[in-house]
């Protein structure tokens, strides 16, 4: 970070300055007003709630308590679900780190693109490519221990990288705009894998449902015993390290984030523009291809038509949460990991639907994405507060 | 290519070059060699007429491999004018394309349903779905160019069609009034697009990510409501009534286009009225002017005084309303009530008939036509088995968007100022 804030940014890139720049205390303060919104979300749908609103102006007490009980029971297990709970210890806190690992490896991705002034929507795209490579070389190859699952996560890797690739390459070279291309993209691979599923190749014999034969033992993560847990965590943990070194260290890295700052001033100062794009969209594949990787030979074991569910779009909102830093994104994933992982708890114990997880996580991209909203909320901008003070005097009270 | 394309905004300018020609080449192949001469030499059944048709057109039946040889052979001449015309410098006019591309279509529905087990389909019926399937994305592609011929990028189209359905259901279920169910659906799409006004254009958030991240947020509320409301008494929440068919009496029996025109529900009468009205509006009126001109050029606007920002935020809003719209008739018209996820992805097929149709009401409309087209054929195609499998049919809109996009067969480009958020100085 320090790199960035020292060199000059004569860009007017806003993408790139709202993702990356912005006090932590927002960010905080967005994910606690989210919380709190789903929360209240949760509480009004609640029948205890509504019932007793029906007697509000006998017991308002009634009414406040089951309204507190029902935003704050959801929480509790959502907490239970995923980091700690009496009965279990911390294991929920190992299922956290599981459904986190896809999270934050297409979280990199998407952040690394971002990085270079590219906006890839098509992490989906490239989750799907890539776990349907990795997944085909775990079942349909009989290979050594170590080599197998060395080959599983190239093939992810490359699978990811050429679907992301393809775009950057179709960006550089006719301009296309990326958002489109890879929005587009996103559905070719969710219908070629769909194809693929029900292909003799793909196909588990003698099952008529789309579903693979399972990796074979040689092709898989080692798992943590009593978890679901494996050794993919540790590569998405590699992975942060290596975007880290990569965007602070390396001429590629720094050639990237020039062309994010600025790719005219970029390209005056003799780099190759339209190869960053290829290879800032490739880099950004790849890391969607080891989330896929991730699920197929750690999570789930098996291909499946559903194999990168929401990741790619969750994906987004990691790398937003995480101004797409590499550590920014590592954290961002693990939040919406917990999320993820306690949400099952949350649905079997207080009947409260997932999606209230989708619900969260949107509000605080969106309240962390307008810094002025959250500053507004909490009155932490004492200056535009005058200014608007003045201004609501001047007008007659409009705010 | 000669020129580098370095911003997203900077697009090569109109040369002429290899790409179209070399394009046109390699489809007049693939229709000569696999279609035609690869192709089945059974005939190929169309029926033209549909029950209750004013008289009755015959079968239109055409031999698989003859027919696709000759329809090869025009293309090929398309093509072959192609080379000519770059030779000389010209580009080949749009009217040559659309008809390479509906020779195309032609020759690809006759080589598959020549080659089907049962070679027989109902043309008249084919069409008539089309038209119906095609009413959302037209609703949600003229939402799209509302927002983007002003300068905002709607990446939100699935959220507002959503959002639609899920309220239409609900509105339409309490009051049990499938237009109440309507005209809530509006309501709802236009809240979707003043969340995405207030934050791209007050808090100016980067319009792309408000987008996606609206989506998201829509998909999240209805599903969790779906679950908590409408599941705990659906016979309460989630039972709207249908809107009824509306037949014009005498020209619904005209054959083919009877059913297209006049048997639709009053959303499927609507669709047409707002293509037709966002389009003189937009390039008939004055304020049509004054939209265009804030998306192209909003510093210039503002100079002569238009109110850059507030024209963006009225048309994001009425985007919102006619999306909203559009979505109702998945829950009003298509299906009785709402599930999760009932759009289905169809708000971005909506957005690739926006930059197919070129932000043009009428191209888009003609767009979303064929990619509803797409959507029934691959339907029908597996009822008569054919070896087309259906999820390369489900591409289609997809990967016309892709070559439409990058240049491949015309440059799609879209107005100059979208994305960009105007702060006065």
């Amino acid at each position: 970070m320090s790199a960035e804030k020292t060199a000059p940014a004569p860009a007017k890139n806003d993408l790139f300055k709202q993702i990356t720049q912005g006090p932590g205390l927002v960010s905080v303060l967005g994910v606690i007003v989210a919380l709190i919104v789903g929360g209240l979300l949760i509480a009004v749908t609640d029948e205890r709630v509504a019932t007793t609103a029906g007697y509000l102006f006998a017991r308002p007490s009634d009414f406040f308590s089951a309204l507190w009980e029902a935003g704050t029971s959801s929480y509790v297990a959502l907490f239970e679900g995923s980091i700690y709970n009496s009965a279990q210890g911390f294991a929920p806190f190992l299922e956290t780190l599981t459904v986190s690992t896809p999270l934050i490896c297409a979280g990199l991705g998407v952040g690394l693109a971002f990085r270079a002034g590219l906006f890839n929507i098509g992490a989906q795209g490239q989750i799907i490519i890539g776990a349907a490579m990795a997944g085909y070389v775990g079942f349909a190859w009989h290979l050594p221990v170590v080599l197998h699952l060395l080959l599983v996560i190239v093939f992810g890797l490359i699978g990811g990288a050429l679907w992301g690739g393809l775009v950057g390459l179709l960006k550089a070279r006719t301009g296309a705009h990326e958002v489109i291309l890879t929005i587009m993209f996103n559905y070719v691979a969710l219908y070629l894998l769909d194809f693929l599923m029900n292909t003799q190749a793909f196909r588990r014999p003698g099952e008529t449902n789309p579903i693979s034969p399972i990796l074979d033992t040689t092709a898989v993560f080692p798992a943590l015993p009593g978890s679901r847990l494996h050794v993919g965590f540790l590569l998405a943990v590699l992975l942060t390290f290596g975007m880290g070194w990569l965007l602070k260290r390396s001429t590629l890295g720094f050639e990237l984030r020039a062309v994010g700052h600025n790719p005219l001033a970029a390209q005056t100062a003799g780099v190759n523009v339209q190869r960053a794009m290829i290879v800032a969209m490739a880099l950004a594949g790849a890391l969607a291809g080891a989330a896929g990787v991730a699920q197929v030979a750690g999570t789930e074991k098996v291909l499946t038509a559903g194999i990168a569910g929401s990741l790619g779009f969750d994906a987004i909102t990691v790398a937003l949460l995480g101004r797409s830093t590499p550590w920014g994104t590592f954290f961002a994933g693990l939040l919406f990991g917990a999320f993820r992982a306690g949400a099952v708890n949350m649905q079997i114990s207080t009947g409260t639907p997932i999606d209230i997880v989708l619900v969260v996580q949107s509000l605080i991209v969106l309240f962390i994405a307008a810094p002025p909203l959250i500053k507004a909320m909490f009155g932490l901008n004492p200056k535009k507060k005058k200014i608007q003070a003045a201004a609501a005097a001047t007008q007659g009270g409009a705010q | 290519m000669t020129q580098p394309a370095v911003l997203p905004t900077t697009v090569v300018a109109h040369s002429v070059g290899k790409k179209v020609p070399l394009t046109l080449s390699i489809f007049a192949a693939i229709v000569l060699v696999c279609f035609g001469a690869l192709g089945s030499t059974a005939s190929a059944h169309f029926g033209l007429s549909s029950a209750g048709d004013a008289f009755t057109l015959p079968e239109l039946v055409l031999p698989g491999r003859i027919s696709n040889l000759i329809i090869g052979l025009f293309m090929a001449g398309i093509a072959a004018l192609a080379w000519v015309r770059r030779n000389q410098a010209r580009p080949l006019g749009r009217g040559w394309i659309i008809a390479f591309a509906a020779l195309f279509v032609l020759s690809f529905l006759i080589w598959v349903v020549s080659g089907a087990r049962t070679p027989s389909i109902s043309l008249a019926g084919l069409l008539a779905g089309a038209a119906v399937l095609a009413v959302p994305l037209v609703f949600g592609s003229l939402s799209g160019i509302m927002c983007e011929r002003a300068g905002v990028v709607n990446i939100a189209i699935e959220g507002q069609l959503l959002g639609g359905a899920f309220t239409a259901a609900l509105v339409g279920s309490m009051t049990q009034n499938a237009y109440l169910g309507l005209i809530a659906a509006g309501v709802a799409g236009a809240l979707v697009s003043l969340v995405l006004a207030l934050f791209s254009i007050k808090y100016v958030v980067n319009q792309i990510i408000v987008g996606v991240v609206l989506n998201v947020l829509v998909s999240g509320l209805t599903g969790f409501l779906f679950t908590t409301v409408m599941q705990a008494d659906a016979e309460l929440y989630n039972n709207p009534p249908r809107l009824p068919i509306i037949e014009i009496p005498g020209l619904s029996a005209i054959p083919i286009l009877g059913p297209i025109l006049f048997k639709q529900s009053v959303i499927g009468y609507l669709m047409y009225i707002a293509v037709a009205v966002v389009w003189y509006a937009l390039f008939k009126t004055r304020w049509g002017l004054r939209v265009r001109a804030v998306g192209e050029h909003p510093k210039a606007a503002d100079t002569l005084g238009i109110k850059v920002n507030a024209t963006r935020f009225w048309n994001v809003t009425l985007g919102g309303i006619i999306a909203g719209i559009g979505g109702s008739f998945f829950t009003l018209v298509a299906v009785e009530s709402f599930t999760k996820e009932i759009s289905g992805g169809r708000g971005f097929i909506a957005l690739a008939a926006v930059i197919f149709g070129r932000w043009n009401p009428i191209g888009a409309f003609l767009a979303a036509l064929l990619f509803g087209f797409a959507d029934n054929l691959q339907v029908i195609l597996t009822i008569i088995g054919t070896p087309v499998p259906s999820q390369f049919m489900a591409m289609m809109p997809y990967l016309v968007t892709i070559f439409a996009v990058a240049g491949l067969v015309g440059r799609s480009r879209g107005p100059a100022a979208v994305g960009e958020p105007y702060l006065k100085e």
